[in-house]
């Protein structure tokens, strides 16, 4: 026996529970514009201070202001306000068709609709993203067609994936989209190969990874980071903190680190924190991360401070597990509202043509959906066959599927 | 008896060993203040404190390493995995290191630990949250591998499973969660509160692992199955007409052979039926062990029904679902003179 006293398992908890009043004062928001803005090939070393702050454009009043401002001119944040706005939009409409029956199920991406939609227009053809389930911005923002989606999410005879994979489980090659699993971190570790690939070919392309802050808990994670900081790899390591993993907030993966951002610290990895909900910041993070790996200077980390305003999926309930009026005491804002505002400061944009934009954005929405439910829903219309179940398990059909083929009638 | 969900008879055996049992902890991915994403541990954390029901971070490999550590310290954790499908990443621990311990430490160290997971498909889950994977448990040595159909059955063969002394994977089949199943989905569903197999009894009794359970007595055909595909082995039953006598094998390791043997020696026929893809899916090993021990008293050769050698899909969900047209069909098949 010694004289210590006894152990005790430590367990975090979050700041509140439902029923109680919303709590971020733990969030420490710094000024806009106040975080320096390094060369692209600063040494790592002088630059962890940028893991724990977070870098951030859009001040209160709308203005841009600081070192990572004066990227975008009026016409590219008018594309970004519209990608967010039809991510919004659609959403919406998603979410309603599967309480209809439509679909078997849906996540939508209320409050982090900079992240995806921002990062995807730094990149070049050829980069290749390894998202989540809740990176659809990346499809939209790249132009990706809205009804391709759409018959993906319905199952239906259009779907571009026969109907195999789960609703919003996306894969577009050719948009730099990887195939979505399903399951947690594995494709953090594949962006890694991938860029490995890439240097290995002496190509240009480079890599993107994805991540929840809840999945930076898995093994796969630190692989990732592992060999992205061996090998040097040109790759972006995202990390989207929407402070909930389901019914777990954001301190059961974080333990007793004090960022994610600071995970990369200890693998030399330059690591940035920025305000997720601000679209100017997101781009200007991004750029400069992926320059980085296009310059062949290595990996970056990135975690996005952002909230997941909406349910995990429509299979989730966020009043089982916080209070329910938690995202309107978000300290960082609503994306979408930010830029907007941003606009009118700029005197590009008005609550009029907000308004109409809103109307636009919905009926190039609802005009996609119904094109897409004339090919057919989950349950009734035009269905993938059942034939495709059986193709592409493997290049060639081996005897023992064919065989099963025939036993299914098909 | 009071009748109860699948989900709550398995929070009853939890709730009834934790009481009973101080070294029993549960924890996993949204296992603790949420109560689990099937809501099987809702409550446990208010009742017994965060030490002993709790979060875990996103890490299925964590999640059982810890478990092995703890139960190696001499606990008896039960853990969940959210789905069997994401068990993956914890297979190094559970196959080189449950399994092993007591083994390779010549029983210095063991590993009376219990893995849950939620199996089976038929909730449009898609290829990540509809597999069953039995056959990678039951190959492995040191591992005892458990499938309940019934409410009684799964609170008393989780007990049994906690009391164990040797690492037991849990395998929940989700689809019989809330009621039985019996592949007719476009069927209104059945309540447990309106079967009689929902009946649960209060307090401690153990199911014991190993033995089988006759749910239908027969003269013509024997079947065997085990989980979700009992319900459809039933229904194929009434449909076809075909006197069978439906084994429900509850466990899978160890495996309940007399039961198996004396039917098929009465009946001379023999049907496998599980959900999980068929290349050496647990039914071939069923398949060896009737021909090896009944070879002699087979009037027809022994019929596997089978999911197909595919990735499950979504929207093709039924197709691949072995139902109870697919199976009846087998029946007959069995019954060809």
């Amino acid at each position: 026996m010694t004289d210590h006293p006894r152990l005790t398992l430590h367990v975090p908890e979050p700041a509140v529970r439902p029923g109680g009043v919303p709590d971020f004062s733990s969030v420490q928001v710094p000024h806009a514009g106040s975080v320096a803005r390094p060369e692209v090939d600063a040494d790592p070393e002088s630059i962890r201070d940028l893991a724990y702050s977070i870098i951030r454009v859009l001040n209160r009043d709308g203005v841009a202001v600081g070192p990572w401002a004066g990227l975008l001119s009026s016409e590219q944040l008018l594309d970004g306000l519209r990608d967010m706005m039809t991510l919004r939009a659609f959403d919406a409409r998603m979410v309603t068709a599967q309480r209809q029956g439509k679909t078997s199920f849906y996540m939508q991406h209320m409050g982090e609709e900079a992240v995806s939609c921002g990062f995807r227009r730094v990149l070049s053809p050829g980069d290749m993203n390894f998202p989540t389930y809740r990176q659809a911005g990346l499809l939209i923002a790249g132009g990706y067609s809205l009804v391709d989606m759409m018959c993906q999410i319905y199952s239906n005879e259009l779907d571009p994936l026969k109907g195999r994979q789960m609703p919003v489980l996306y894969s577009s090659r050719k948009d730099g989209f990887f195939s979505l699993s399903g399951n947690l971190a594995t494709q953090y570790i594949q962006a890694v190969g991938w860029a490995m690939a890439s240097a290995i070919k002496n190509d240009t392309k480079t890599a993107a990874a994805w991540i929840g802050d809840g999945a930076t808990a898995e093994s796969d994670f630190h692989a990732a980071l592992v060999f992205a900081s061996t090998y040097k790899a040109p790759v972006v390591l995202n990390i989207v903190n929407n402070q909930w993993a389901i019914s777990t907030f954001q301190g059961i993966a974080r333990g007793g680190s004090g960022t994610f951002a600071a995970r990369g610290l200890g693998f030399g990895i330059p690591a940035l924190r920025v305000d997720g909900n601000d679209y100017l910041a997101v781009f200007a993070v991004a750029r400069w991360a992926v320059e980085r790996a296009r310059r062949n200077l290595g990996p970056t980390i990135i975690e996005y401070v952002t909230y997941r305003v909406g349910a995990h999926s429509t299979s989730d309930d966020p009043a089982a597990y916080r209070p329910k009026s938690e995202s309107d005491a978000w300290p960082l804002g609503d994306p979408v509202i930010r830029l907007k505002n941003h606009l009118i400061a700029l005197g590009v944009w008005s609550d009029e043509r907000h308004k109409q934009a809103e109307a636009e954005v919905l009926d190039t929405v609802i005009t996609a959906q119904k094109e897409a439910e004339s090919h057919g829903t989950l349950h009734a219309g035009g269905q993938p066959s059942v034939r495709d179940m059986f193709e592409d398990v493997y290049a060639k059909m081996p005897p023992h599927l064919r065989r099963q083929r025939q036993q299914a009638g098909v | 008896m009071p009748r109860k969900t699948m989900i709550e008879a398995i929070r009853d055996a939890m709730d009834v060993m934790m009481g009973r049992d101080d070294n029993v902890v549960v924890f996993g991915e949204d296992v603790g203040f949420f109560g689990g994403v099937f809501r099987c541990t809702q409550g446990l954390q208010a009742k017994y404190g965060k030490s002993r029901c709790f979060d875990a971070p996103i890490n299925e490999s964590g999640i059982v390493g810890a478990a092995v550590g703890m139960a190696a310290y001499g606990l008896r954790p039960c853990v969940e995995i959210q789905f069997a499908d994401y068990m993956y990443p914890a297979y190094d621990q559970i196959v080189s290191e449950a399994a092993r311990l007591r083994y390779r430490s010549n029983g210095q160290f063991t590993c009376p630990l219990v893995v849950r997971m939620p199996t089976g498909g038929g909730i449009s889950g898609g290829q990540t949250h509809s597999q069953s994977p039995e056959a990678l448990f039951t190959h492995v040595a040191g591992l005892k591998t458990v499938v309940p159909s019934t409410p009684g059955d799964a609170k008393g063969l989780l007990i049994a499973a906690i009391e164990d002394p040797d690492p037991v994977i849990f395998l929940e089949p989700k689809r019989l969660y809330n009621g039985p199943f019996d592949g007719h989905h476009d069927r209104p569903i059945i309540p447990w509160s309106k079967h009689e197999f929902g009946e649960v009894a209060d307090g401690h009794y153990v199911v014991p692992l190993g033995k089988a359970a006759i749910r239908r007595k027969g003269a013509m055909l024997t079947v065997l199955a085990y989980g979700t595909m009992v319900y459809v082995a039933m229904a194929a039953a009434a449909e076809t007409g075909v006197d069978a006598e439906i084994i429900d094998l509850r466990t899978l390791v160890p495996l309940d052979l007399e039961t198996i043997e004396a039917s098929v020696r009465k009946t001379g026929r023999c049907v496998i039926v599980h959900e999980a893809t068929r290349t050496s899916g647990f039914g071939a090993e069923l398949s060896a062990l009737v021909q090896e021990t009944c070879f002699y008293h087979l009037e027809t050769p022994i019929v596997r029904v089978t999911g197909w050698d595919t990735p499950y899909p979504h929207a093709q969900e039924w197709d691949y679902f072995p139902g109870p047209a697919r199976v009846g069909r087998a029946f007959l098949e069995a019954m060809e003179p």
